[in-house]
């Protein structure tokens, strides 16, 4: 049980190139608005058709450029969650429910209608309008219709884009454990590092159209390896770095520092990232320790977050973004000196 | 008086607008998914009629049908009648005037329907034949009715094509249009005026019946909760 993707198209001067390989897991595809995401996935349903390649969902082949192979999306066996869910306007809850069956037997069907009422807390909308549902209870409809038409895979277009985000606690949670009882591959498409780092267990970046090679979702935080990656995961501070004298010392002539690595760095130029909550006021016995300027000082919810200028940098270098708990925050004004700290272990070393 | 026009014209006005129905709307469906250099094409020809005057059509249909052209001699060779002159000849200018009409509507329609409701019920498994009746004309049902209700009414007052291919004969050919000019023109001011009126109520009723229809519609989408 796996699916697998291999696929080239070609939209004007943008160039989608996507492949990846996950097994009966919950693969995220993680990437920034146009960068390809819904395209991969429209091919792979059939309702967009790749310019070349090849997709194979446990061992059929749905898509061959080279055999001539173009399953039609029915024949394909794909459930794909919409972003706003494409609910039929027209019918009642029970009726598009019943639309993805396909199964002829009218009473298998109505059982398999009624389960779903069930498994999927329903009862009592049955004869309702999509348009008189709530978004949670939309989007329950749409999961249990797609989960009547026994999909071999199940392919989520960034399933909360359209709720409030106050309600997509819960309603994470509860897809969450419904996908937990589905057998095969789940595609989860987002932009949004947490909901990835929660649901899923392997990633995809992908950035213009380009996927990175599959990792598990820690891998990817712990050492994104990719300046996009870097980005999509949460961090915020980019800077370019070169290797110094020793192979594990990094030199930033921007801020016109060192930074201990503590570990061998590429000989080539290269990307150091920094997140900003990894960064603190420096204590005692620091090895990396940054005298820096206080610009600005920006009260979040539940943290602070300053924007600092590194002292002795050019005068177009990056500031640092750094972010603490509120509590752990003793207030300073702006054009303070504050002196911080990055361990070693820490630090990003990205492409 | 002699209803004869009114059933002619009601009897004619049916079948051309059943025809353009289900020519509008496979024109409508097929052209929209056409390469686009053919599309701006078809669409030109197939509107053409709506703009060309009723005798230029009238003209053509002649030139193709007219017993001793390509096409009506060649019925008139194997089948043994004639295309035109009949009352059912009429039927072939009023469907190709309202046409243009019902495809227009239509395609309008089609456009403003939401792709990606065709999308969900391909993946799950329905018929293209199926999610055409069950979801998309039920989506665009108010488009396509408009379309028909005036393709009805265009037939019925279809008169320059119609006079042309169907001509005049009393009890045979007349409709209620070509009878009005053929009552002013010999002076029954009296009749034609009668005739006037009953064309002007059945179109007030049509044009009444779709006003209703869509203010039903409307109060019934607002009884929906909002999100």
């Amino acid at each position: 049980m796996s699916l697998s993707v291999k696929i080239k198209k070609r939209y004007g001067s943008f160039l989608l190139d996507s492949e990846f390989e996950c097994g009966n897991e919950v693969l995220a595809l993680l990437g920034a608005s146009g960068c390809g995401k819904s395209v991969t996935l429209k091919c792979i349903a059939g309702i967009d058709r790749p310019d070349e390649g090849r997709i194979v969902l446990d061992g059929r082949v749905l898509f061959d450029s080279r055999k001539g192979i173009d399953l039609t999306p029915q024949e394909r066996c794909v459930g794909y969650l919409f972003q706003q869910y494409a609910l039929f306007p027209g019918m009642t809850v029970a009726q598009n429910i019943a639309a993805g069956i396909r199964e002829k037997d009218k009473s298998i069907r109505n059982d398999l209608v009624k389960d779903m009422i069930r498994r999927f807390r329903l009862g009592g909308l049955e004869d309702q309008r999509p348009s008189q549902l709530s978004g949670g209870q939309q989007q329950r409809v749409a999961l249990a219709r797609i989960f009547a038409s026994q999909p071999a895979t199940i392919l989520l277009d960034e399933p909360f884009s359209a709720l409030d985000s106050y309600l997509t606690w819960q309603l994470e949670t509860e897809l969450f454990d419904i996908l937990t009882d589905f057998r095969g591959t789940i595609l989860w498409i987002s932009h949004d590092q947490g909901e990835v780092y929660r649901n899923c267990a392997k990633v995809c970046v992908m950035d213009a159209g380009r996927t990175d090679p599959v990792v598990p979702v820690k891998t990817m935080f712990r050492d994104p390896g990719t300046v996009s990656a870097a980005r999509l995961s949460g961090c915020k501070n980019f800077m370019p770095a070169q290797r110094s004298a020793g192979t594990t010392i990094a030199f930033l002539p921007q801020w016109n520092l060192e930074l201990q690595c503590g570990r061998p760095l590429p000989e080539h130029p290269f990307t150091l990232g920094i997140r900003a909550h990894d960064l603190h006021p420096a204590g005692k016995d620091k090895v990396n320790c940054l005298p820096c300027t206080l610009l600005r000082v920006t009260e979040d919810v539940f943290s602070v977050i300053l924007t600092l200028a590194v002292q002795g940098a050019e005068a177009q270098a990056t500031t640092l973004r750094m972010e603490i708990p509120k509590p752990s925050w003793t207030a300073l004004p702006c054009g303070s000196a504050l002196e911080v700290d990055i361990a070693p272990d820490h630090i990003l070393i990205l492409k | 008086m002699d209803w004869f026009p009114l059933l002619n014209s009601l009897r004619i006005s049916a079948i051309s607008t059943f025809l353009t129905f289900f020519l509008g709307i496979s024109a409508a469906y097929y052209i929209a998914k056409a390469p686009r250099s053919i599309k701006g094409l078809l669409d030109v020809v197939l509107t053409l009629p709506l703009v060309l005057p009723p005798t230029v059509v009238g003209y053509l249909l002649l030139c193709l049908l007219g017993p001793k052209r390509v096409f009506g001699a060649w019925v008139f060779q194997v089948f043994g009648f004639k295309m035109v002159m009949t009352w059912w000849s009429a039927v072939f200018s009023t469907t190709v005037v309202a046409f243009p009409l019902m495809y227009r509507t239509t395609r309008g329609a089609f456009e403003s329907f939401d792709m990606t409701l065709q999308y969900a019920a391909q993946t799950l498994g329905m018929s293209n034949t199926r999610i055409f009746w069950r979801i998309r004309m039920p989506y665009c049902w108010q488009g396509i009715l408009a379309g028909t209700v005036l393709s009805f009414a265009r037939a019925l007052g279809e008169y320059g094509a119609t006079s042309m291919i169907a001509g005049y004969t009393p009890g045979k050919t007349a409709t209620i249009s070509t009878t009005v000019y053929q009552l002013w023109r010999t002076n029954n001011d009296a009749l034609a005026f009668r005739w006037v009126l009953v064309n002007m109520a059945i179109s007030f009723v049509v044009l009444m019946a779709v006003n209703l229809l869509e203010q039903k519609n409307r109060t019934r989408r607002l009884e929906v909760r909002p999100l």
